[in-house]
């Protein structure tokens, strides 16, 4: 195990790859601004957040590469998303209610 | 391995360095992650006694009412040093930056951490912080004076250093997460072959836990530590009720951090009574599985119990009821470690050294801190207890009894593997006994105290108060003579000391199978682990083996 | 002599890829974790003053805002490009997709900088008398807004030295198409700044 690997294990995505995602997000973006000029209300927020969470997936697994990685990466990542939820919850359990 | 091979490589990580230089330089300059861990022992041990220093000084002031030796403001500034020594300086780092650096690579089989580099920086970064602390005792301004918990509004209007103290805090949280980060990493990467993750000992598994804490949690206090600086420079109105900011969200945010710091503080201790157990009862550890699952748990769980600080704070209702829930479910995966701990000595062949004593002494001690944890946890009971003398109590059981006695018998452990040196075992039963008496005469009165009523962080009491204050000091002068005797005990075997073997306790995890103290690569060939780690039946094989 | 055949025989070069970008990974977290909690102080005073906060946003440029978003996932697409390139053996066109990334980089900081001076001159900082007069939700805004979005430009900051190390080590060839774990790394940290932008953009300059 301490002996170097001279040769990527995993996939390489081609620049290609990385200019679609590139443009998707530009898309997301404009898309994120423009519904921001239309009043929605509460639910804007919420909108602004999904989209953002879509922005995000897209480079967290494609730019940063999670996707193609050994799979504890990515149980990792959840455990601490699921922490940063779980104490987003417990504070608003307090902040919602006083 | 002939005879002769072993003979050419029987150099410790003493006399042989990773770098080109002799002497202190070779020192100051390693990246073996045994020096490192003794480098920490050495810082951590000094703060330490600066910690209890401030201890002791401050149960002189208080041996009875009005002033003694001090005034109110020199007193606010020695509960507030002595908690931020004690927590930031000896207690978050100590088990793991010691015993994890020292011992955690190899009872994985493996040669060194994952990142040698990264652990040495971690020790300096370190000093960087304990130097922040000394300088803001001594900058104008004055040492400061909020309690370590550093609350709003008070830390932002008061004139003491108080920006200079929480950056050291945010310097040492830093020097954690690199600790954290390594040891994850050097679990996953650098285990030897055969040894899966149900056949690494049980403090490997206390240390991964914790690691996990370390980079999860102290970025909260991080970010938290750095908004108060913030305020304090820029007025940015971020927590100043004046401005509009919410105390209460200070409060969150500190205590996001500084519960879960507390289950940094006792995993580790909790690994090494795993260890300890088995080795002197000479049988395998009960419920393996459920002592490493245990410690996930406590992980996991302690995230989610923090406003437990906070139920007289102003919080909801309803946040108190959840968080007072959650606090009752975090104490059942200790309660299954210890169910398991007594469950493995019985019909365990007993050896009763030094180790094992203070282990006991841990048992008790830390049983009662975890028992009045619940007193305090119940909402009902904490409104009439929270900021009293029982709070004060049931942590120092928890942390002293039951981190600072695992430090103590780690070292008691470990200490003939790290420097190949014996220390006196009849000293070392006396020291266990004498801590133990020491204990409770200095803490047990607080519990009373604090039913009673007095206030925790006053510099002054009702003169009702006095004789179980009396007791509480007479208890701390016990204490630093046991101190005293413990410390030296030690240091004396290292100069005069018989010279250790290399399983002078018989324990079977990795560590016994190399000499004491380790060869600097600490294993001549990795070692295939094809065996539980708790296997006694290799005692004769190790035996033989042994030189 | 003895101690150098020593150390280099004791402890030989140890490569391992994936466990530097797993602690790189590790090191991210603290970054999410730390940027985190004042994600979550926004989220309690948002939601203790929604009208103030709406107040106060108008103040903020959502055109420049909108730029340096695109600015920012732009560089990220050239940073990943970089790494493409370098795995292809394509020497000259990482330095470019790096030299890039870095000028994208300052331009952030650029725009970044207007911004702020813009506020600046308009009376808008911490402890201003402007700024005081106003309620206690745009104070708080306000004071998010420049802890946030100042944090995040020292970290971009930082990340300008990094990626600037990084082309010298590519040009010097310490860092080649077999050998390049600094880079990706360089680059999962890139990814991250990119990422908190992407939260903090919607958060502060689209609340209308």
């Amino acid at each position: 195990m301490d002996q170097g690997h001279s040769k990527h294990e995993h996939h390489t995505p081609g620049y290609g790859i990385y200019i679609i995602i590139w443009l998707v997000l530009i898309g997301l973006t404009s898309i994120t601004v423009t519904v921001a000029g239309i009043d929605f209300g509460m639910i804007a927020l919420a909108i602004a957040l999904f989209i953002a969470a879509i922005k995000s997936a897209l480079v967290i697994n494609i730019f940063m590469h999670i996707k193609f990685e050994e799979a504890i990466f990515k149980v990792f990542l959840l455990v601490s998303g699921m922490t940063l939820v779980v104490i987003f919850l417990l504070t608003f359990f307090d902040v919602y209610n006083r | 391995m002939a005879n002769g091979v072993i003979a050419e490589k029987n150099k410790s990580f003493f006399e042989e360095s990773t770098n080109r230089h002799s002497g202190i330089l070779s020192w100051l300059l390693t990246t073996d992650h045994k020096r490192i861990g003794i480098l920490y022992l050495i810082a951590i041990s000094a703060f330490f006694i600066v910690g209890a220093t401030f201890g002791i000084l401050m149960r002189l002031e208080l041996i009875a009412p009005g002033e003694t030796l001090m005034g109110p403001q020199t007193y606010n500034s020695f509960f507030t040093l002595h908690g931020v020594i004690m927590i930031f300086l000896f207690i978050v780092p100590g088990l793991p930056a010691i015993f994890g650096n020292f011992f955690l690579p190899l009872q994985i089989g493996a040669r060194d951490v994952a990142f040698p580099r990264l652990n040495l920086l971690s020790w300096y970064i370190y000093i960087l912080g304990a130097i922040l602390v000394v300088t803001s005792l001594l900058l104008p301004g004055g040492p400061v004076d909020t309690g370590w918990t550093f609350y709003i509004p008070y830390s932002v209007r008061t004139g003491t250093n108080v920006s200079l103290a929480i950056f050291a805090a945010f310097v040492l949280g830093f020097s954690s997460i690199l600790t954290g980060l390594n040891f994850v990493t050097t679990v996953h990467r650098m285990r030897a072959p055969g040894m899966d993750f149900f056949r690494m000992p049980l403090f490997v598994w206390g240390m991964y836990s914790t690691a996990w804490i370390q980079i999860i949690a102290t970025p909260v206090i991080g970010i938290t530590i750095l908004l108060v600086m913030m305020e304090r420079l820029f007025g940015i109105g971020i927590f100043d009720p004046s401005l509009g900011g919410d105390p209460i969200l200070y409060q969150h945010l500190f205590w996001i951090y500084s519960h879960p710091a507390v289950y940094i503080m006792i995993l580790p201790a909790m690994g090494i009574v795993s260890e300890i157990i088995p080795t002197f009862a000479r049988r395998t550890i009960f419920g393996y599985k459920a002592i490493a699952f245990s410690s996930l748990a406590i992980a996991f769980v302690g995230y989610l119990v923090w406003a437990h600080h906070m139920f007289t704070s102003g919080i909801s209702d309803t946040a108190r009821w959840i968080f007072s829930f959650l606090t009752f479910i975090v104490a059942l995966p200790s309660g299954v470690k210890v169910f398991n701990w007594v469950a493995t000595m019985y019909k365990g062949s007993i050896d009763p050294k030094p180790p094992f004593l203070w282990v006991m002494s841990f048992i008790v001690l830390f049983s009662i801190g975890g028992l009045t944890g619940l007193v305090v946890g119940s909402l009902a009971t904490d409104i009439h207890l929270h900021d009293t003398y029982f709070v004060v109590a049931h942590f120092h059981y928890v942390m002293f009894g039951g981190t600072g006695t695992i430090f103590f018998a780690g070292l008691y452990y470990w200490y003939p593997k790290m420097f190949g040196k014996m220390y006196n075992i009849k000293v070392a039963n006396i020291s266990v006994g004498l801590f133990f008496v020491a204990f409770n005469l200095l803490y047990f009165p607080k519990f009373i105290l604090g039913y009673q009523g007095m206030p925790r962080r006053y510099y002054d009491y009702l003169p009702e108060f006095t004789q179980l204050h009396l007791i509480s000091t007479i208890g701390s002068w016990i204490m630093g003579i046991t101190l005293i005797l413990i410390f030296a005990n030690l240091i004396y075997s290292l100069l005069k000391g018989a010279k250790a073997p290399q399983n002078p306790w018989g324990g079977v995890t990795l560590e016994w199978h190399i000499s004491s103290p380790p060869p600097l690569e600490n294993f001549h060939e990795i070692p295939y682990v094809d065996h539980e780690p708790y296997d006694f039946s290799l005692l004769e094989k190790m035996k033989n083996e042994s030189h | 002599m003895n101690h150098t055949e020593n150390a280099a025989a004791v402890h030989p070069v140890h490569r391992d890829d994936v466990g530097a970008r797993m602690g790189m990974w590790l090191f991210l977290f603290t970054e999410i974790l730390l940027f985190g909690g004042m994600f979550l102080a926004y989220a309690v005073y948002r939601f203790q003053y929604p009208e103030q906060f709406k107040i106060a946003a108008m103040e903020l440029n959502t055109s420049l805002g909108t730029l340096n978003t695109v600015i920012l996932l732009t560089s990220s697409l050239t940073m990943a490009l970089s790494i493409t390139a370098l795995q292809k053996k394509n020497k000259f066109l990482s330095l470019v997709m790096l030299s890039m990334t870095i000028f994208f980089a300052f331009a952030f900081l650029i725009n970044k900088y207007f911004e702020w001076g813009a506020k600046f001159s308009h009376g808008l900082y911490p402890g201003s008398e402007e700024l005081l007069a106003k309620s206690n939700g745009e104070i708080v805004f306000f004071g998010l807004y420049y802890m946030m979005t100042g944090l995040h430009g020292l970290h971009i900051i930082i990340g300008i030295a990094i990626l600037l190390f990084m082309l010298v080590f590519i040009i010097k060839d310490k860092v080649t198409y077999d050998n390049h774990v600094k880079l990706e790394n360089s680059g999962l940290y890139w990814h991250l700044v990119d990422l908190i932008w992407i939260f903090l953009f919607p958060l502060f300059y689209l609340i209308h």
